[in-house]
Order: structure tokens, then C-alpha cells, then sequence
């Protein structure tokens, strides 16, 4: 019956278009407050940078942090350690990337791309493989052993045998002073 | 009332129709339906109901998310929420004003029912299936203003569950019993925010069941409306779709309209500031005042000095609204075709406002008229008497001596003209 | 009429709450607040930034010496529609407060001098309160608490203009008859007009870098204007969200009210 009488067709059906467009984006635009409210919240943010003083920890030891909800492993490295993952050839590792967030994306795992500073690694404690914590000094390479599915771990975080698939990752972090960092 | 049968077209939807007619019942429920052609806009508040109470669910699901429903908290979650929560003030804000948004619409709802007759002969169990959902959203609405375990959250607690405890002038102890089970402590507390809580988010569910009957008791015996007259035939009638669906979803985004104005230029319109006071067990606030929307029956409450008879008056008031379609004796369903009913009807909306006002004051207020005091309680008392002899005086005598206007043949007469059955011809 | 109902209830009776305010005669009903100008009234209102920072060092250097400020993060002083402090000067101001840390490795919650084990604010902490508790806060204010001030401007009937009327409603002469009570000063502004607080504000107390006049009333000014964001910090982007929506649901009311009558066309 509408068809009939409607005089023009088309700028009717531009109305009804229109209409229907307009609610549409109404209704996207109000979705969002709904999805957003899930993101952190302005005091978690707050929380993604934290500065830690470091002076206590002796070679040889690890410190872990709490750091945005994850283990922050805070390891000083003995000489010897260092040597051992230095002598790794890169071409020989299943993950032959830095995985080093304060570089670039495709740098090579080559120790000092782990640890900048040799003798400070920084790693998020959390294993590539489904997101247990690993052990330290544990394992065949000295590093990291994940309890959760056997993936082992060397002295400079990068996997070496197990199912995990991607080295230890290295978060952003800055050296504000010899014994003090801020990570994130 | 059913409109044109759902003819499936393809293949998809024979296969379907034949498994699950989901498209047949949304095309017989809201496509075809057939709708009396003459509703205004006071019909528009079913439609706007349902989405308040899509609102209310959803972003109350959304602020559980948030919420920690614990007697230490619960404040600071809230506070949380408004400040650091990524848009959490306005999705706090969607849900504490559309309470009050979603009863304002609710009495408009209700006082067109009673206007328009709605309630009567086929439409009873419509009506109840309606005063059950406005009992619920009371509960509702109570168990949420607890929540933010401010001040007036506290105290609106302890008054309105002591409200059992006037079960004691009947049955010794009861009452007391009664309120210590309910708060699971010897006062409001911890244990009671959690179960009100609880009972918070479950209730809305149970709304949106008793929607669907609400819904579905509409449709057996299809809308009321203006004129109060049946539907005669498909003359009378328009289908659900376009017609109402573009008519509604119109006053609704004025409603919206209306509701936004609130949540963003004065999101503390409905509240009180007390409730911006963290819950204190040793100081009462010196008004306590309840909801707005509740004042009418604190009033009521209030207006008794015996606590008993008080509670029985407050919730048979409540009560009553059960046994409208049975105390209305009119043979005629709309106030437009009976003249005194229609007095009495106004009367009794400025008498629910009038004690709305009273509620809102404090218990000692007066009126100073000339030399002479008048206290509002009084007002209360007369508004209550009103209340009361409306339903149960006025509603049964008025329709046996009350002679109603002539009523119009069929609802198309009265909309397109005498002699006209049939919709007019294009211009 | 201490209670707006929406539905206009004094409305329809044609009835104007003063005509029934309560016999004034030696009562001590609190006075209405002083009428002020504020710079986030209105729809299109905003906090002034360089008032709020004002205003926070009133705080910080008269107010917060009894009272708390407890739902207020340190990050939120940096975050928009604030009192837009650089992030540096931010965790400046966070550091500079000092948190209870302990208990530390070795289980101690006070150090070798028994004070208080304590580390610098960061920001993602609230401010800290003067007091321990709020037995320590009555024991040294006679007994009163002072109220926390995050909320203090929402939470009072009169918002602002009640704030700012406290703040600055002492020194007025009270009448023969009232008797300020021990320890109490004459407030006509504040329920039963004995108010706890000593008058907290003096000309030139708190000098401003930006070199703005500091008597009393421009103290106030500043602090209360601190106060109503610290009550409502989302308020600037709440009206500005609420500008657009308020647009938006223009527009769509105007199609649906066209596609509307464009439907009924052929059945009125």
C-alpha cells in the first residue's frame, strides 16, 4: 500500500536509509563505553612503569619483581654464565630472534642483544609456551627450567629445548643510574 | 490477534521453519501484528520499558565487573568505577539514573492502564503480570541503592527491613527473626550487602521473564487502546511493522533524549548527598529520605502512628493493585466515555504526587496557612484515605451509577471519520 | 525544597518551599550559601587549570593538614579535564608524600628508630591522610573528625557554593542570644552554626607562583574549585561527551520523527 502511494520512491527509501545508517552508527559508538570499560583502568596504567633498586642483588643471584601482574626476573650474571651464552651460535637456536622490546623486532639473539649490559639480563618471567613461570638456575643450559611442559632455558633467557617457541622476553627498561631501572 | 500467516520463501527458511518457527514468531509477535490504529503517544512506554530494562541488565553486568560487593569496598569500588574505570562514571551514571528513568516510565505506563481501562475484562491477568514486575522493580531497585553502601544506602537498608520486624506485634519475636535472617548479622552488615547483591542481579532475570508473559498476555487478546473499544476487524488495525516500530523507536529517542540530558548535565539529579558519605553503623543522616519513587508509600508509612498498621497500610497499597480489574464494575473500558470517572482519575494522580511531596519532607513539616499549622502528616493521612477510597470506594460505585459518553462504532469510524471504513484513498 | 523530585511534585500545588520554611526565630537552621560564579558551571562549563593548581596548594599546604583526600590518585592530577600537572611534576608530587611500606623482608613495620617503615608516593597511589586513623584524627581535633574533602563537594547539599560559603562564613558577629559552644566557632552557614573547624583560611596565607591575589574569598575560590574536581574529576569529558550525544540523538530524533510521519502518511 506504501509503495503505491509514495510520490518519490527513491527519496522515501534515502529516509529510510538514512535513518537505519545514522542508528547504526549510534549504536557502534555506544558499544564502545561497554568494551572499553574492560581495558586497565587509569591506577593500573598508573602502574605499567616501575623504577627498582637493584644494588643488593649479588652475582650469581635473581631477584624477581611483580611487574605489570607478571615475575620480573632481575638476573646478575657470573662471568662464566655470560661466557656460556655468549659462545652460542645464533644459526643453532629454535628462536633465533632477540625478542628485545628496546630493539628492533628482527635484531638477532645474540647475547649482548639479550642483555645490553652483560652482566644485568631483565626477563618477563613468563614461559613462551603456555605461561607458567620458569625456575632458575635449572635445567641442562643453567638458565630456566618450566616445570609446567619441560621447556629449558640457557643463561640468557633464550629457549633452547622444549616446546616453548620463542626466547624469554626482554621488556623495555632503562638504566636510571648503575644500580637503579625503570622497566616499562 | 493474528495478522497475515509467515509465508517462508526460501529454501533456508522452510528448513528452518520446520525445525524452529523463529521467524514465524517474530513475524507473528512484532511484524504483522495487529495493532489498534489509534494508539498515542501514551502507548509508547511499553516499548520504551523493554529497552530500560535491556539498559539496566546490560550495564549492570558491565558494573558488576567492577563492583565488590564487601561492607569495607564496596564505597571505594564504586568510587573506582566513576573515576578510574574507563568510561565507568558514565555507564555508572546509565545505571542510577535509569532506575529513576525506567520508573518514571513505569508510572506512566501504569497511569495510562488505569485511564484507559487496560486492566479490564480480557486484559486481567496483563494487568497482574504488570503489578508483579512493578513489585519486583521495587525490590530491585531497593537491593541496588544499598549497593554503594553510602549513608542513605545504609539507613534506606536498616528502615526497610525493619519494616519486618513489626511482624513482632503479631507474633512475638518473629519479626525480630525475621530481620536478623535477612541481614545475617544483628544489624545491616556485611553478610547483607552480599545477599543484596546477589539478589540484585538475580531479580532483573526474573523481570525479563515476567516481561515475556507480560508480552505474551498482551498479544492473546491484542492492544487496548484510547477508545477502550474492541477491534472489529482488519480495518481497525495496522500492522505492528512499520507502523509502531517507527512511532516507537520516535518517542523513545526522545526519551533517550531526556535521559542523556540527566546522565550528562545533572547525573546527581535523582541522587541524594548523603549517599556520597561512606555507610556509618553509628550515625543516621538527619533526613532519611527513600527514592523518589518510593516516597508515595512512605508517606503512606508514615502516615500511621502504630508501626503494624503502618507496614499493612504501606503494602496493602500495594496489594490492592491485584484487585483493579475486579473492583472496576464500568461496562466501559476508557475515562474518555466516562465523565466522572475521569475527575476522580486526575484527582488521584495529584493525590500519588501530593504524597510523593509529603514523603519528601520531614516527618515534623507543616504548612503554615495564616495563623494556623497545618502538619503535613495530616496531608498524608487524608491522601492516604484518598488512595485507598479510590480503588476500593470509588472505582466499584462510580461504574454502577456513572452514565458513559456514547462510544464510537469501530475504532477506523472514530479515526478516519463517520461513513469512512476504510483507510483513505492516496491524496 | 531540599528534595528536586523530577515529577515537579511542590508543582502542581502551586506552592513555594518558603512560604513554609520553618519559624526563623532563633533558629539555628543553617543560612542559604553565598551566590558564587564558578568556572565549571553550566553545560559548557570547565575547570580552570591554573585555578585547580591553585587550589591544590591550598590544599596541600593548609587543608591537608586535617583532612583527608582519600579517593584521589596521584595520577589523576596529570590526567585530562584535572589540574593538568606535567607526568614530571605529577611524580614529583607523589614522591613527595611519603606511603606506610612495611612490613619489609624481615617482617619489621618500623625501622631501627621505630618510626615508621615508609617509602615515596608513585603514581598510583592516593593521598595519604594526616592522621592514622580516625581515632587519632578526633583525638587531635577536640574530638570532631574532619571529613574527608574528595567527596566534600558532592556530598553536601549546595555542592561548591556550600563549601565556599564554610570556608569563608566565619568573623560574621553571632547574634546576642547564641551561645558559641567550647571549642567551636560561629558558622551561620553550617547546621546549628557551632562548626568544629577553626576559621582555616587568612589573607596572603598561601602565596601563588603565578603571583594571583590570595585574600580569603580568592583562597577559597581556588580550593573549592580544587575540591569540585577532586568531587568529579570526569565532569569535562562527561559534558563534552555529553554535547555530542546530545547532537546526535537531535539528529536521529529529527529522521525518525520524518521516517515516522513518512510511514502514517497514507493511514491518518
Amino acid at each position: 500500500m506504501a509503495e503505491i502511494t509514495a510520490p518519490e520512491p527513491t527519496r522515501r527509501d534515502f529516509l529510510y536509509v538514512a535513518t537505519g545508517a545514522v542508528t547504526a552508527v549510534g549504536a557502534v559508538f555506544a558499544a564502545w563505553p561497554f568494551i572499553d570499560q574492560m581495558n586497565p583502568t587509569g591506577g593500573v596504567l598508573a602502574m605499567a612503569s616501575i623504577e627498582q633498586d637493584i644494588s643488593a642483588i649479588q652475582p650469581g643471584q635473581q631477584v624477581v619483581f611483580k611487574w605489570r601482574g607478571h615475575p620480573l626476573f632481575v638476573r646478575r650474571r657470573t662471568p662464566k654464565e655470560i661466557a656460556e651464552a655468549d659462545n652460542v651460535s645464533v644459526d643453532s637456536l629454535p628462536d633465533p630472534l632477540a625478542r628485545n622490546a628496546n630493539l628492533p623486532d628482527d635484531a638477532p639473539a645474540t647475547d649482548k642483544n639479550r642483555a645490553t649490559k652483560a652482566e644485568w639480563l631483565i626477563l618477563v618471567g613468563v614461559c613462551t609456551h603456555l605461561g607458567c613461570t620458569p625456575t632458575a638456575f635449572e635445567g641442562e643450559y643453567g638458565g630456566w627450567l618450566c616445570h609446567c611442559h619441560g621447556s629449558q632455558y640457557d643463561t640468557a633467557g633464550r629457549i633452547r629445548k622444549g616446546p616453548a617457541p620463542q626466547n624469554l622476553a626482554v621488556p623495555v627498561y632503562t638504566f636510571l643510574n648503575p644500580t637503579r631501572i625503570r622497566v616499562g | 490477534m493474528h495478522g497475515p500467516a509467515y509465508v517462508p520463501k526460501t529454501n533456508f527458511t522452510r528448513w528452518l521453519d520446520k525445525r524452529l518457527p523463529i521467524i514465524r514468531f517474530v513475524n507473528d509477535t512484532i511484524t504483522t501484528y495487529p495493532t489498534p490504529r489509534n494508539l498515542n503517544f501514551w502507548y509508547t512506554f511499553g516499548g520504551i520499558l523493554t529497552f530500560m530494562l535491556g539498559v539496566q541488565i546490560v550495564t549492570g553486568i558491565v558494573l558488576a565487573m567492577h563492583y565488590v560487593p564487601n561492607a569495607n569496598l564496596a564505597f571505594d569500588s564504586v568510587e573506582n568505577i566513576t573515576r578510574d574505570v574507563n568510561y565507568g562514571w558514565l555507564l555508572r551514571f546509565l545505571h542510577a539514573d535509569g532506575a529513576s528513568m525506567f520508573f518514571l516510565a513505569v508510572y506512566i505506563h501504569m497511569f495510562r492502564g488505569l485511564y484507559y481501562g487496560s486492566y479490564k475484562e480480557p486484559r486481567e491477568l496483563l494487568w497482574i503480570l504488570g503489578v508483579i514486575i512493578y513489585i519486583l522493580m521495587m525490590a530491585t531497585a531497593f537491593f541496588g541503592y544499598v549497593l554503594p553502601w553510602g549513608q542513605m544506602s545504609f539507613w534506606g537498608a536498616t528502615v526497610i527491613t525493619n519494616l519486618f520486624s513489626s511482624i513482632d506485634q503479631i507474633v512475638p519475636h518473629a519479626g525480630t527473626a525475621i530481620t536478623t535472617w535477612l541481614w545475617g548479622d544483628f544489624a545491616v552488615g556485611d553478610p547483607t550487602l552480599n545477599r543484596f547483591f546477589s539478589l540484585h542481579y538475580l531479580l532483573p532475570f526474573i523481570i525479563a521473564g515476567v516481561v515475556g508473559l507480560h508480552i505474551w498476555a498482551l498479544h492473546v487478546p491484542g492492544n487496548n487502546n484510547p477508545l477502550g473499544i474492541d477491534v472489529k476487524g482488519p480495518q481497525d488495525t495496522v500492522p505492528f511493522h512499520p507502523y509502531y516500530t517507527a512511532k516507537d523507536s520516535f518517542y523513545l529517542c526522545l526519551f533517550v533524549l531526556v535521559y542523556a540530558i540527566i546522565v550528562f548535565y545533572r547525573p546527581d539529579f535523582f541522587g541524594n548527598p548523603d549517599n556520597y558519605i561512606p555507610a556509618n553503623p553509628l550515625v543516621t543522616p538527619t533526613d532519611i529520605v527513600p527514592e523518589w519513587y518510593l516516597l508515595p508509600f512512605y508517606a503512606m508509612l508514615r502516615s500511621v502512628p502504630q508501626k503494624l498498621i503502618g507496614v499493612l497500610v504501606l503494602f496493602g497499597a500495594l496489594a490492592t493493585l491485584f484487585f483493579v480489574p475486579w473492583l472496576d464494575t464500568s461496562k466501559v473500558r476508557s475515562c474518555r466515555f466516562r465523565p466522572l470517572m475521569k475527575q476522580f482519575f486526575w484527582i488521584f494522580a495529584l493525590d500519588c504526587v501530593l504524597l510523593g511531596y509529603v514523603g519528601s519532607q520531614t516527618a515534623d513539616a507543616a504548612w503554615h496557612l495564616g495563623g494556623f499549622d497545618l502538619p503535613l502528616v495530616w496531608l498524608a493521612r487524608l491522601g492516604t484515605i484518598y488512595y485507598y477510597a479510590f480503588f476500593w470506594v470509588i472505582l466499584p460505585f462510580v461504574g454502577l451509577i456513572e452514565r458513559p459518553k456514547s462510544l464510537p462504532q469501530t475504532i477506523a469510524q472514530a479515526v478516519l471519520g463517520a461513513g469512512r471504513s476504510q483507510p483513505a484513498p492516496a491524496e | 525544597m531540599r528534595f528536586i523530585l523530577p515529577l515537579g511534585l511542590a508543582l502542581g500545588f502551586g506552592i513555594s518551599a518558603a512560604a513554609f520554611a520553618a519559624d526563623a526565630t532563633q533558629s539555628t537552621a543553617p543560612q542559604a550559601p553565598k551566590d558564587v560564579q564558578w568556572s565549571f558551571e553550566g553545560p559548557f562549563g570547565v575547570y580552570d587549570q591554573a585555578e585547580l593548581q591553585r587550589g591544590f596548594q591550598v590544599y596541600k599546604e593548609v587543608c591537608s593538614a586535617c583532612h583527608n583526600l582519600s579517593h584521589v590518585a596521584f595520577h589523576a592530577l596529570s590526567e585530562p579535564g584535572g589540574p593538568g600537572f606535567t607526568d614530571a611534576q605529577m611524580k614529583a608530587i607523589a614522591a613527595s608524600y611519603k606511603i606506610p611500606a612495611g612490613p619489609n623482608d624481615k617482617g619489621d613495620t618500623v625501622d631501627a628508630n621505630g618510626n615508621p617503615l615508609m617509602r615515596p608516593g608513585t603514581p598510583a597511589d592516593y593521598f595519604p591522610g594526616p592522621f592514622p586513623n580516625e581515632e587519632a584524627a578526633r583525638a587531635a581535633n577536640n574530638g570532631a573528625l574532619p571529613p574527608d574533602l574528595s567527596m566534600i563537594v558532592k556530598a553536601r547539599a549546595g555542592g561548591p557554593q556550600y563549601v565556599y560559603s564554610i570556608i569563608t562564613g566565619f568573623h560574621e558577629k553571632p547574634p546576642a542570644w547564641f551561645h558559641v559552644m567550647a571549642n567551636k566557632y560561629y558558622n551561620p552557614y553550617f547546621d546549628g552554626w557551632n562548626i568544629s573547624m577553626p576559621p582555616p583560611l587568612t589573607d596572603g596565607q598561601v602565596t601563588f607562583a603565578d603571583g594571583s591575589p590570595n585574600k580569603v574569598a580568592d583562597e577559597a575560590h581556588d580550593v573549592v574549585a580544587f575540591l569540585a574536581w577532586a568531587s568529579d574529576p570526569t565532569m569535562d569529558e562527561r559534558k563534552r561527551t555529553g554535547f555530542v550525544v546530545v547532537a546526535f540523538l537531535l539528529l536521529l530524533s529529527g529522521l525518525l520523527y520524518l521516517s515516522y510521519r513518512r510511514v502514517w502518511k497514507d493511514k491518518h
